[in-house]
């Protein structure tokens, strides 16, 4: 039977923050407390023990893009970066829209280093135009639903996939808000950069729309939204808005909308195109003020793996989307709480027990350290600084736009389901 | 200078002695034998990712006056067609042993991205929307042959699809730069979202400002990138943009009529103004080839006597 304590540290989730050591056996918290023994011991010494962290949006990029990312090296890049769930998308190649691809996805994902969970798209193909199987596959646990990399510009279909979510009780409509119509071509944010690199935009306004919309949306049919990397000032409003009025809204944003601005595209390097793009200042202090006051529910890295052939390419052509795995937590602590913004339970709590809320898989993890549940864990030194090098990461991907910077806040252990898979920040599988 | 990627890279200095060196060059080039050795045993590839008539033939025509060898990359017959990628197919030239690369592409950035692949000099002959900076340099060699070297207070008007515009905007930096005043005039939906940081300003009434213009340059309707869908059709924007035989009985008596090329007659601009007396439409393309030469020599040259 396997056993080990985690001694020396101190447990931060919910409940606060306390000293205390965490003996792990057979897969369950079996102890908490002062001077714990046993046989094998993980140094929590000025670490914090939280729960795991929990990703809503991940693109693991299996099946159909094996090269850039699979399930097994996106979840081993996901226990590095202190997380015990993630949430893969759905625009595979095939996507997942259909029970056997939730299935697949599911088999592949069994061993791996974090809990692979899959979601489903809402419309078949993401195409658009008719509603995918949302029962079937919630059948078999999929509880979020997303088309994206596309949003669903019909409001009609919208319209049926909330009415329609609602009798699939727990689950919930994730959207990426970006009016089609309005980027069609556009590589990064409409702007003063964009007009001056002369690169097509993407203009805020597109992400305002669909929010807005779709807040309409939820009111109407009453189901619940929660809305994929928010990145403006106007679409943080609206959700803040909708929020006091109490309809049924979450959301989400990445690291980069927090850290990086449309300037950082400036030298034309596709390691910063991603959709929705990098926006203005202003837009980042929005979503750092909506960090701060819980308009913004929770942290997701939209971790986007592409291969260096890929974008190795004039930006125009590269694809979107960046990696943000192994770097997100240690984002948060550098931008957000050792500026002030957030304090750190704060931002574990963005990371971990509010996403797993919004995914439905509280039970097992985000909740508060307690005896007797499953032990997914991760130990974090908030203090410790480290430099970011593509070529150290576990990601099968290299595109990090913070390649060359020194963070603060790195994961010495993860554990799940009782298993040490990150030990001395060392992936041991 | 190692590489031309923008206008941006050009210090006044730089202007200057490229605007001076031009003027040599077009006196080179209207001997009977127009030609210099200045770059002998250099070696230039002209690789066009986007059509191009004069961009192309004033680059080759220029390196072949400073009888430099010039190989002409064509997309069309070329390994991109089997899909190789653009890092590829640079790095295949480059091991060839080059010296300067001189590379049009439609997108932005690409010619800044491949100085980060290979150690020759690369100069942008156009890069999607972005800038074209030796088009502005011929266009500044240009106006300051009829208007002199000091630009102050020359009134400019960049007229057209500024938005999809390449030429504009590097020629609404170095005529800025230069001194002159610009105003680029479009409809709403032709011009840029933003022109912080470009120096000039912007007008939707070409009427209104016409007859002050010492300088109208019109532009192409690029079709092919997205314009068309921003007006309602070609006869509305000749009515209300387009540069019509009637529009040019109120210029100024001494106004220059510029157009990068390749033209729309009667769209942006109608037939008898490009032809007419106020035109210096061939005095740029003529030009274009002293001032490639000059850019050239800034950028391979040995700094020596040049003529």
């Amino acid at each position: 039977m396997s056993e080990f304590v985690i001694r020396g540290g101190q447990i931060l989730d919910i409940r606060g923050l306390r000293p205390a050591d965490v003996l792990v056996r057979d897969g369950v918290i079996a102890e908490i407390g002062d001077g714990l023994t046993a046989s094998r011991v993980l140094d929590a010494d000025g670490a914090v023990v939280t729960p795991g962290f929990v990703d809503l949006h991940v693109h693991l990029r299996e099946p159909g893009d094996e090269d850039a990312e699979t399930i097994e090296t996106g979840a081993r890049a996901a226990a590095l970066g202190g997380y015990t769930a993630v949430i893969a998308m759905p625009n595979t190649r095939p996507p997942l829209d259909d029970p056997i691809m939730v299935r697949a996805v599911q088999a592949i994902g069994a061993d791996a280093m974090c809990e692979v969970i899959s979601s489903g798209c809402i419309t078949l193909g993401r195409d658009g135009v008719a509603l995918a199987p949302m029962g079937e596959m919630y059948a078999l646990g999929v509880r979020i639903f997303t088309d994206d990399g596309s949003c669903v510009m019909s409001a009609g279909l919208m319209r049926r996939a909330l009415e329609y979510s609602l009798g699939l009780p727990g689950s919930v409509i994730a959207q990426h808000a970006e009016d089609d119509s309005m980027c069609s071509g556009g590589s990064m944010h409409e702007g003063e950069w964009s007009s001056r690199l002369g690169i097509p935009g993407r203009p805020g306004e597109a992400e305002a729309i669909i929010v807005a919309r779709d807040i309409r949306l939820a009111k109407l049919t009453g189901a619940r939204i929660h809305f994929l990397h928010l990145s403006t000032q106007a679409a943080v409003d609206l959700v803040r808005a909708a929020k006091l009025e109490g309809v049924r809204v979450t959301c989400e944003v990445a690291p980069h909308h927090f850290t990086l601005t449309d300037e950082a595209c400036a030298d034309f390097d596709p390691a910063f195109k991603v959709h929705p793009p990098l926006r203005s200042a202003s837009d980042v202090a929005a979503v750092r003020a909506g960090l701060a006051d819980s308009t913004i529910d929770a942290i997701a890295t939209d971790h986007a793996p592409h291969t260096p052939e890929s974008k190795e390419r004039p930006f125009e052509e590269a694809p979107p989307g960046m990696l943000g795995l192994e770097t997100a937590a240690a984002l948060a602590i550098t931008e957000l709480v050792d500026q002030g913004v957030i304090s750190l339970a704060k931002a574990f709590s963005l990371l971990s027990s509010n996403p797993a809320s919004i995914a439905g898989i509280s039970d097992r993890h985000g909740a508060p350290l307690a005896v007797g549940r499953v032990a997914n864990i991760c130990v974090f030194d908030p203090s410790e600084k480290w430099l970011v090098d593509p070529n150290q990461l576990a990601s099968k991907a290299r595109n990090t736009p913070y390649a060359g910077r020194t963070l603060t806040g790195r994961v010495r252990h993860t554990i799940l389901r009782g298993e040490a898979v990150v030990v001395d920040s060392a992936a041991t599988r | 200078m190692k590489h031309l990627l923008s206008v941006d890279d050009l210090s006044r200095s730089d202007v200057d002695d490229i605007l001076d060196l031009a003027a040599s060059f077009l006196a080179v080039t209207k001997r009977d034998i127009p030609k210099v050795p200045a770059l002998r045993g250099k070696t230039i590839v002209s690789l066009f990712f986007e059509d191009s008539t004069r961009t192309r033939l004033s680059f080759e025509t220029a390196a072949k006056r400073m009888s430099a060898d010039v190989m002409t990359f064509s997309v069309a017959t070329s390994s991109v067609k089997k899909g190789e990628g653009l890092r590829d197919t640079v790095g295949t030239i480059s091991a060839m042993g080059i010296d300067a690369l001189v590379v049009r592409h439609s997108s932005a950035g690409a010619p800044l991205r491949i100085t980060e692949w290979i150690d020759a000099s690369i100069i942008n002959a156009g890069d999607g929307r972005h800038e074209h900076p030796t088009q502005a340099l011929l266009d500044a060699f240009t106006i300051t042959q009829h208007r002199g070297r000091d630009l102050s207070g020359l009134k400019v008007g960049i007229i057209g699809d500024v938005r999809n515009s390449r030429v504009a905007r590097s020629d609404a930096k170095l005529l800025t730069a230069l001194g002159a005043e610009v105003t680029l005039i479009a409809p709403p939906t032709l011009l840029p979202e933003s022109i912080e940081g470009w120096g000039c300003s912007t007008s939707l009434d070409l009427d209104s400002l016409l007859p002050e213009l010492d300088v109208v340059m019109t532009l192409r309707v690029q079709h092919e990138r997205d314009a068309a869908s921003r007006f309602p059709s070609l006869r509305e924007f000749t009515k209300r943009y387009g540069l019509t035989l009637e529009r040019a009985t109120r210029m100024r008596p001494d106004a220059l009529v510029m157009h990068p090329g390749p033209m729309n007659r009667g769209v942006e601009i109608a037939g008898a103004v490009a032809d007419g007396p106020a035109s210096v439409i061939d005095e740029q393309v003529t030009n274009g080839v002293a001032v490639r030469m000059a850019v050239l020599w800034k950028i391979l040259g040995s700094g020596g006597e040049v003529v």
